[in-house]
């Protein structure tokens, strides 16, 4: 693409999942004067991470991509009344979870397990169940496993399995790395509700990844 | 404190949000308890092997060879549409 003298470069990226490599306050003006080519980086600077993200939440269907279309034109739209008060970036990626989460409340989802078969037991005094303790692989064999590319592939698989109220919460929380309030807002339920579902979430993640990391099972 | 309610509680105490009896309580039992300790450490890896496969810097090469171009071009013609 031939960037015009008005579009800049975009810059090293920080940190966050959502924090990308365009410097916004040098940006944001080419957007606002609907500066096509603006626009076109923009799109091809943001749609790796944000096609992933709609995919986490929608899977790897069309689903995915047509949530992530109805994002970009909530920008294209928005953008002009876009007041700064937030990160560019912040905005763009809060306008693209809620168009996934749109999707999902209309689609509806399948191959969900109960979470309830996932959460830990206990004997009648609150004790551990009878099976103890099942010990796990080291830390760092863990961390080395977690990295492999297949691995990857069936965790993703695994959490995708997860009823759509609790792995929505711990993809916002823990993938996203949204806090407390503003996924209660994305989702519209008391903090104090988030707070509960991802608890059970990150139990029933832990019930479902035991298999792969106990030791003796690799 | 029993195994359950440590459980129970864990969330909060790796939010900091327990109040500090029941934090003291909470830490006892952890010192205590082999089972609530491994259960805690096996919480703490499963959250960060969850994030480790969803990690996008890692995978950045691959996320952008996933990208069809045929969308970026749709992409680019709805914002034609939208004008």
């Amino acid at each position: 693409m031939n960037r015009s003298a008005t579009t800049p470069t975009p810059k090293a990226a920080a940190d966050t999942p959502h924090h990308w490599a365009i410097d916004e306050p040098d940006f944001l003006p080419g957007l606002k004067r609907g500066d096509p080519e603006a626009f076109e980086l923009l799109v091809r600077e943001q749609t790796p991470r944000l096609l992933a993200l709609t995919r986490r939440l929608l899977g790897q269907d069309q689903d995915a991509a047509d949530a992530l279309q109805d994002a970009f034109i909530q920008v294209f739209r928005g953008i002009d009344g876009f007041a700064g008060d937030a990160r560019l970036s912040t905005w763009i990626h809060r306008i693209t979870i809620n168009a996934a989460l749109m999707k999902l409340r209309k689609a509806g989802r399948r191959n969900e397990v109960s979470i309830e078969s996932l959460l830990p037991v206990f004997d009648a005094g609150g004790g551990p169940p009878s099976t103890g303790v099942v010990p796990w692989r080291n830390p760092e064999e863990v961390t080395d496993i977690a990295q492999r590319r297949e691995m990857k592939r069936k965790v993703r698989q695994l959490i995708d399995q997860l009823p759509d109220n609790y792995r929505t919460v711990l993809i916002l929380r823990d993938i996203e790395e949204l806090d407390t309030r503003e996924t209660a807002k994305l989702l519209d339920l008391p903090p104090g509700a988030v707070k509960t579902r991802l608890h059970r979430a990150r139990l029933a993640l832990r019930a479902i990844l035991a298999p792969l990391f106990e030791r003796g099972d690799l | 404190m029993n195994c359950k309610e440590f459980i129970d509680f864990m969330g909060a105490y790796l939010d900091d949000d327990l109040p500090r009896p029941q934090r003291e309580a909470f830490e006892q039992k952890l010192a205590e308890c082999d089972y609530c300790r491994h259960f805690l450490e096996t919480y703490r890896q499963a959250v960060a092997v969850g994030k480790k496969c969803h990690n996008c810097e890692e995978d950045g090469q691959t996320l952008n060879d996933q990208v069809p171009e045929d969308l970026i071009q749709a992409i680019l013609h709805a914002r034609t549409r939208a004008e």
